[in-house]
């Protein structure tokens, strides 16, 4: 297949243009040793061939019912997101350069902005980072700037993905990391007020943190902010938004996460939507790409992509990030669906919580460990004897039962972090039930 | 041709400075720096208290696509900032020389100012396109 | 305040939100505390069909590939095959969770693991990743690599040479790692100025960061003494890959003396850009640089494929998860259809297509750099009547139905147009748009104001940024 339009004429024609005999003479800075080397691929397919194989390789892949979150979650995606970030102009279109002919995805992006900042109670987000992790590193890397100290202090129950990208990131720009404990499944607040002193950039919580458990995230910002420090509060479930207080209401300084729970898939792990807001003194700081309202030469108010003097394409090496291109769809996709189920995102939040709670009550009547005893959101962790078998044999009966955590938790042996959300049934749960008490 | 006031002391990276008695010097961009510039959105001012060597990086001004460092004319410390600048940068467009100025300094070393540029040398020097 | 632009926000009205959210079908109990709640949820309460056509309201006021030719220099605006988002679309993908990849998504991981290997044999290196999200984020990834080399090597190496038309996302990345960098001017050519080169190069540099065809579409035709001085002195030469599309199948980059670089699947592999992301921009590297790769690694066993985290050297983890999978399907697809002579025919008439532009323009603007380009080439607006500049012309090409080139980059050229029209547009679309260069020169002679006003065709006139900098407001406000 060939998505190449030109005919041999106008090959012909344009090398005559040109002056040159053939398309090849045109490749003549290219070292001849090197040149037209043999590339072993397979023989191009049509596109009917190739769609087939692809499709038998799809199919290869097995759909089950999955109990599985951690950072990633199964939530519906109505079909009207499908449908309008299906449209070609949005997704054919590069990077708003020029805003006369790019308004679609300034205005949209622009209601994205709008709509983190309502959601994490800030005064500015950004049109998205690749994913909750790095998200998580750049507003770590911000903290570092904005305050000019070099410690940060993150929480155990930060989603352990999230720790290990960080502490990559910290690695390479000599940023000294410290992991604060957790006890009962929640942050040790005693040990984080041991640890920290003047010399700490930030606090790092998650809420709900990476055991589905809500943190107090007023008292780490309470803690952080004693000794000049920032709070940074992240999220693994932007659905939790929907239900429990924002972070800029419990005090958090920066927001950020992942928001793939709105509009877009699992998909094996991306593509995904970090999330990044902050309160509105650090305008200068924050990473990536902000649009702004402005109006046009007719007074008409549109949209227009702002504040780029942070960004690497003008400051170069002295930019906030290196950060271009974002998850710009995504964004898109999340705001198409927050847009369609507006304020009843309340409401789904509930019945995520009410499937998750019922999940639990039922393991517990079988017998099963709930580990920690705390309020949580859509997940929970249960302890399982022979959990790795057990998940084993669910799989086979069509069922992926949580995460273990022991390979993140060495103590957490045969506990499992069990997810449902508003795609849970009660049937299924009940089926989940029947399944656990025969094998 | 940009405006070079005859009362001024220049420097090659186009601040001017405004020497009011032995001690107190007021600072600012050039006029050709801020066409140069176009519309100027942001001024980054620097600190009141501290204090800079000559020719060192002291604030910055941003257009909308570029971004441009200011330099201390002469060493001394930093007494004043004109704060306006923050809610109406455009100032500096429309009058670099008089409600565009940046900071106000008190100079210490007091022969730096003979090695900054006159009026002439400065117009000179905005000819020959450095 | 001429018609406002409809927001969603200002179709907001209590009641008319009819989402029905399904109610979970049995009893449980609650267990968070009211003071853990928040008061009210202040998103907005808008019907289905508002949704609509707001957003299809809105995507008519956007201009993609779709539209018509984006000749955007260095971000290869080639049309998109469908099939890609097809694939991308199936439930087998989409529904998969990370977390179970090994034992339930088998196809995907053969997906991936394939793409790896296609990419090798592509670019001559040894092993790819696929989780960076973008070029920028390969970029980054990549120069966390060559520092973990030189760090296990025990070697104290702080500085990267970039020349002078780097993108700036090379900068900005050596900085976040901790290098200094140093610029390298380029020669009148275009290429990289050897002398130069020579007289930055001792045992403080760690590397080299090339866009491999330049920024200004040129083929540096001393890359392999560039390799060769860096090899001499132990550097890495890394290849930034944003412009792979005009050699692929031509030259595989590790023949050049490249140890590591990254690739764009949303350019040279035929992703969509979807107004700004989500992009890829898988890192590949020579043997010496693959035990210091991005954890995990997609590894095959005994006809299984699994993730493999034992990698003690690894700079560790860059990505959530395994990188953006959807991206890595279309690019995938694309590739599949293609194979090896049909990647070698899309290098082969993006250089042509770029050089025919390029000889018919020189004929009525200033070329800079007077070469044969590869697929790209870069005018300005020297010699413009009337003193009508780049911006100028961009807009008046929006009033044309055509999207703008890249304008003002690379900063070594004033004025800088850089146009790249792709392989996927035929002679008939370049002669228009040569036409329609014509016609503005002419504009420029004839009706100077007609230019110094565009766009006006379009949704909203020019669009004012110096107020949206000074006063910012980044959010809807009642």
């Amino acid at each position: 297949m060939s998505f190449l339009p030109n005919s041999d004429e106008d090959i012909r024609l344009m090398c005559n243009e040109i002056g040159v005999n053939s398309v090849e003479d045109l490749f003549v800075d290219i070292p001849l040793q090197v040149k037209n080397p043999d590339i072993q691929l397979p023989s191009p397919l049509s596109e009917q061939e190739a769609f087939h194989s692809i499709l038998r390789t799809a199919n290869t892949n097995k759909l089950v019912c999955s109990l599985v979150g951690g950072g990633i979650y199964n939530h519906y995606v109505p079909a009207v997101v499908e449908h309008l970030a299906s449209r070609s102009e949005f997704y054919t279109a590069y990077t708003p350069y020029q805003p006369e002919v790019s308004q679609g995805t300034l205005a949209a992006i622009f209601e994205f902005q709008t709509y983190m900042c309502r959601l994490t109670g800030m005064d500015i987000a950004n049109a998205s980072m690749y994913d909750g992790a790095t998200a998580l590193a750049e507003a770590v890397l911000m903290a570092v700037r904005t305050t000019k100290k070099n410690k940060v202090l993150c929480s155990a129950t930060v989603h352990p993905h999230y720790r290990q990208v960080l502490a990559t990131y910290a690695w390479a720009s000599d940023v000294s990391l410290e992991i604060v404990p957790y006890k009962n499944g929640i942050t040790d607040f005693n040990e984080l007020s041991h640890i920290i002193n003047d010399t700490v950039a930030c606090v790092i919580v998650q809420s709900p943190n990476f055991f589905g458990v809500i943190e107090d995230i007023e008292k780490a910002a309470h803690i952080a902010h004693e000794h000049r420090a920032l709070c940074i509060a992240t999220f693994t479930e932007a659905m939790s938004l929907g239900l429990l207080k924002s972070p800029g209401e419990c005090g958090a300084d920066i927001a950020c996460g992942e928001g793939q729970s709105f509009g877009n898939y699992p998909a094996c792990g991306g593509p995904l939507l970090g999330i990044l807001a902050c309160k509105k003194e650090f305008m200068r700081t924050i990473p990536g790409r902000l649009i702004g309202k402005t109006v046009d030469e007719n007074a008409k108010e549109c949209y227009v992509m702002t504040l780029q003097t942070r960004e690497q394409h003008i400051r170069r090496e002295r930019a906030t990030s290196n950060i271009c291109t974002n998850e710009g769809l995504c964004a898109l996709r999340a705001t198409i669906y927050l847009s369609l189920v507006g304020n009843r995102l309340a409401e789904l939040a509930r019945t995520n919580h009410a499937a998750a709670s019922y999940c639990m009550e039922k393991l517990v009547d079988l017998g099963y460990e709930r580990v920690f005893d705390k309020p949580f959101f859509n997940e929970f962790v249960i302890k399982i004897n022979n959990a790795r078998d057990i998940q084993n044999k669910l799989m086979d009966n069509g069922f992926a039962l949580g995460i273990p955590l022991e390979e993140y938790y060495p103590e957490l042996s045969d506990c499992l972090l069990i997810t449902a959300t508003e795609c849970t049934t009660k049937d299924d749960i009940d089926t989940l039930v029947k399944l656990l008490q025969t094998i | 041709m940009s405006n070079i006031p005859e009362n001024l002391k220049y420097t090659k990276t186009h601040e001017w400075i405004e020497v009011q008695d032995d001690y107190t010097g007021i600072c600012g961009i050039t006029d050709h720096a801020q066409e140069m510039l176009t519309d100027i959105v942001f001024v980054e001012l620097p600190e009141v208290g501290i204090e800079v060597k000559s020719g060192e990086q002291i604030a910055v001004v941003e257009s909308v696509k570029a971004v441009s460092d200011v330099y201390a004319p002469v060493s001394g410390r930093i007494t004043e900032v004109n704060k306006t600048l923050e809610d109406s940068p455009d100032l500096l467009n429309s009058d670099p020389y008089g409600k565009g100025w940046i900071f106000k300094i008190d100079i210490k070393v007091k022969h730096e100012l003979d090695e900054l540029m006159d009026a002439a040398q400065y117009a000179e020097h905005v000819a020959s396109g450095v | 305040m001429v018609s406002a632009m409809q927001t969603i926000f200002s179709l907001h009205k209590e009641g008319r939100n009819k989402y029905t959210v399904p109610q979970f079908g049995a009893e449980s109990y609650d267990s968070i505390p009211q003071h853990l709640c928040r008061d009210k949820l202040n998103l907005v309460d808008v019907s289905e069909v508002d949704v609509v056509r707001h957003y299809r309201k809105l995507s008519s006021l956007n201009f993609g590939v779709d539209n018509g030719m984006y000749p955007l220099g260095s971000c290869t605006m080639k049309y998109n095959p469908k099939v890609n988002d097809v694939v991308a679309s199936l439930t087998q993908f989409t529904q998969q969770h990370p977390a179970t990849i090994e034992e339930l998504s088998q196809g995907s991981l053969q997906i991936m693991y394939s793409l790896q290997e296609m990419l090798c044999a592509i670019t001559g290196m040894k092993q790819f990743t696929l989780m960076p999200s973008a070029g920028a984020h390969g970029e980054l990834a990549s120069v966390m690599v060559i520092k973990k080399y030189f760090e296990t090597k025990g070697e104290k190496r702080n500085i990267i040479l970039i020349p002078d038309s780097a993108h700036g996302t090379n900068p900005a990345s050596v900085a976040m790692c901790g290098f200094t960098v140093k610029e390298i001017p380029s020669n009148s050519d275009g290429d990289v100025d050897i002398d130069a080169l020579r007289a930055a190069i001792d045992e403080n540099v760690a590397a080299m960061m090339l866009t491999c065809p330049n920024t200004l579409g040129l083929f540096d035709k001393n890359i392999m003494t560039i390799a060769d001085i860096l090899h001499s002195k132990g550097a890495l030469f890394y290849c930034d890959g944003a412009n792979l599309n005009a050699i692929v199948g031509k030259v595989r980059p590790a023949d050049l003396g490249f140890d590591i670089m990254h690739v764009n699947l949303h350019k040279t592999f035929s992703t969509p850009h979807g107004g700004g992301g989500p992009g890829s921009g898988p890192i590949g590297v020579v043997e010496k640089l693959t035990s210091f790769m991005p954890v995990p690694v997609i590894a095959k066993k005994d006809n299984r494929y699994y993730l493999d985290y034992d990698r003690p050297q690894s700079i560790g983890r860059v990505h959530s998860y395994y990188g953006n999978f959807l991206v890595m399907l279309r690019a995938y697809t694309y590739i599949v259809m293609l194979g090896a002579s049909g990647l070698k025919q899309v290098a082969e008439n993006a250089v042509v297509n770029a050089n025919y532009l390029r000889v018919k323009l020189q004929k009525h603007f200033n070329l800079p750099y007077n070469r044969i380009c590869m697929h790209e080439f870069v005018i300005n607006d020297e010699g413009m009547p009337d003193g009508i500049t780049t911006n100028e012309i961009a807009k008046r090409l929006l009033d044309y139905g055509f999207h703008a080139p890249t304008i003002y980059f690379p900063l070594i050229v004033h004025g800088a147009m850089m146009i790249e029209p792709t392989e996927t547009e035929h002679k008939d679309t370049l002669d228009a748009f040569v036409d329609t260069m014509i016609a503005i020169k002419n504009e420029a002679h004839t009706n100077p104001e007609m230019l110094k006003a565009a766009p006006q065709t379009t949704p909203v006139r020019k669009v004012d940024a110096v107020l949206a900098a000074r006063k910012p407001v980044l959010k809807w406000e009642e």
